[in-house]
């Protein structure tokens, strides 16, 4: 199976944008080959801003070149971006609906071995609660593609979160991302995954093991986590009767989170959350500590058979 | 300096001042003191240097202003108003449910407001975008910003400051607005931001100190910062806080506090 990592995938559209598009502007902190923005720099070095060590002020820039007719991509990782920057994307990009792009990479867990200080497990819920803010989780490199070329032609602030691992492509180059339409992978009628990010090729597979349980489930990719589709959701639980959450991420404020507010308010259901049950991650290999924190496809079969025991 | 144009900035100065007491004492409250001092510059530059069309407030050519004390809106209100981006008769309306002039200054509602502002540090950080997309498209705007010496103490002011520098933006100036007191005490107390001169020198900017009520200098160092390439400029502007008021200059009371219908009243007689 082919992999790349999302932040490859997010210099290469980066590349490929700027020359389409003269107002796009790439700003890093000193990360640049890192969060592959070096790509975008290497081929247009005038419209690349390295702010250095320097979040608060790399997300204010970008604030404003926005409010100067600019399509700032700001990078750096995803900790720094949405932690360190918190209050300058709240109060200099969101609140005055700035057009500026938070491509953030080296999300979750997976950064691996730099351990718990670099590994953010709390950013979309960060994002999340910010009014004029989307969120988007692309799931592959051909689903960041999409995302970034989408985002360049939306007028307003998106946080785009990326990984630093290579993830399994699930997506050929024919698919259209529709913004805030989430993509049913494989149909069941037993349970339903919702996933986002490299959680949703670990649901494809979990869903494998499922059927050969006789137990069908069905995979939603919900890139967007806000605004969420709720229809989807709903649509789908309806059918099934239980949800699995599945994000490399916090399951306070994240997508878990996202998907029982829905639930509690239009379609009440058994759900249960698998991401990181309110603990810090570590240093180690991505797959050790996927293991070690419950991010497996054995671990997604137990909470699917787990929902579907719940049902009354 | 000519004296006809002094008179016109002193007596616009002086409407300007009016205002400020009206609206914080209308609001019942806001920041009247850092609005005062800050006024003799705000003054020059809309009402002498600035190019900006209040009929047209997002012309992609015009300089741009930044208020990155951002309490300080009752003064940059008064100027827009008096400028004609609004009706003067708004001004009132300052921090009224439903009005669209809000406690800080918010570009999405307030015409002529190039940034939002109010969290201290990040107005500084715009400023530095802004001059370098105006770079990028070869405009000849400019950008002027306004700090306040309490500001100086955000992080974000010396990141910003490195990257102004870092860059080359000679088209940015920022002016700070030294008045030597924040809502804790004087700035020397609290959290002293001496030297500031030395400072700004030190990540690269060319610095300017001057008095901030006088508009011989104001002007004079607005000129010098437009002549000077390479490098942004920083006017150090030594100002008094609650300037024009008897009884609130140099006096921490009148950060944060509006006056009183009698105060208001007083105040307005002075500045008449």
């Amino acid at each position: 199976m082919t992999k790349i990592a999302t932040r490859d995938a997010y210099g290469r559209a980066l590349a490929q944008l700027g020359g389409e598009n003269q107002d796009i502007v790439v700003l890093d902190a000193d990360l640049a080959k890192s969060t592959k923005t070096i790509d975008f720099a290497k081929v247009y070095p005038e419209r690349f801003f390295d702010m250095g060590i320097a979040e608060q002020n790399l997300i204010g820039v970008s604030a404003g070149l926005a409010a100067a007719g600019k399509i700032p991509f700001a990078s750096t990782f995803a900790m720094f971006a949405t932690g360190r920057a918190f209050e300058q994307i709240r109060n200099s990009v969101a609140y005055p609906k700035l057009n500026v792009k938070i491509a953030a990479t080296h999300a979750g867990i997976s950064v691996g071995e730099d351990g718990a200080s670099h590994q953010t497990v709390e950013d979309i819920a960060l994002m999340r609660a910010i009014p004029n803010m989307t969120v988007v989780v692309p799931a592959d490199g051909i689903e960041t593609e999409a995302v970034i070329r989408w985002a360049a032609s939306y007028s307003g602030p998106v946080y785009i979160r990326l990984g630093r691992l290579a993830v399994p492509v699930l997506y050929d180059e024919n698919y259209r991302f529709e913004w805030g339409k989430a993509v049913t992978l494989c149909s069941g009628k037993d349970v339903t995954f919702i996933a986002a990010g490299l959680m949703v090729a670990m649901a494809m597979e979990a869903a494998e093991l499922l059927s050969a349980e006789g137990i069908e489930a069905e995979v939603l990719n919900i890139h967007t986590i806000k605004p969420i589709d709720a229809e989807a959701i709903c649509a789908s639980v309806q059918r099934t009767g239980a949800v699995v959450t599945a994000e490399e991420h916090s399951i306070i404020g994240g997508l878990g989170s996202a998907v029982a507010e829905v639930l509690a308010e239009h379609y009440p259901a058994p759900l249960e959350r698998v991401g990181l049950k309110d603990t810090f991650g570590e240093s180690g290999k991505p797959n050790e500590l996927f293991e070690k924190y419950g991010l497996t496809k054995e671990a997604l079969v137990a909470a699917a058979k787990k929902a579907v025991g719940r049902k009354k | 300096m000519e004296q006809a144009l002094q008179q016109r900035l002193e007596q616009t100065a002086r409407q300007l001042r009016r205002h400020i007491i009206s609206m914080t004492h209308g609001a019942s409250s806001g920041h009247p003191g850092g609005s005062l001092s800050a006024t003799d510059i705000v003054t020059a530059l809309f009402f002498h240097e600035m190019r900006v069309d209040p009929q047209n407030p997002r012309w992609p050519s015009r300089d741009r202003f930044i208020l990155s004390k951002g309490h300080a809106a009752p003064v940059l209100y008064a100027a827009l108003a008096e400028k004609g981006f609004f009706p003067v008769e708004e001004l009132p309306n300052l921090r009224r449910t439903g009005h669209f002039l809000q406690g800080h200054p918010d570009m999405k509602k307030v015409p002529g407001v190039d940034m939002s502002t109010g969290s201290l540090g990040q107005g500084i950080s715009a400023a530095v975008g802004m001059a370098l997309a105006l770079e990028l498209d070869k405009s000849d705007a400019r950008v002027w910003a306004v700090l306040g010496d309490g500001e100086l103490q955000e992080g974000q002011v010396w990141e910003a400051a490195m990257a102004a520098a870092h860059y080359k933006l000679d088209r940015l100036t920022a002016f700070v607005d030294l008045n030597k007191l924040q809502i804790d005490g004087p700035v020397e107390k609290v959290m002293s931001c001496l030297p500031v001169k030395e400072k700004f020198e030190a990540f690269g900017w060319n610095v300017l100190e001057i008095d901030g009520h006088s508009f011989e200098q104001i002007i004079d160092a607005i000129e010098q910062a437009k002549a000077t390439k390479g490098r942004p400029t920083c006017i150090v502007a030594h100002t008094v806080k609650g300037k024009g008021v008897s009884f609130m200059e140099n006096q921490v009371g009148w950060h944060g506090s509006a006056p009183n219908a009698e105060q208001a009243q007083q105040a307005l007689k002075e500045l008449q």
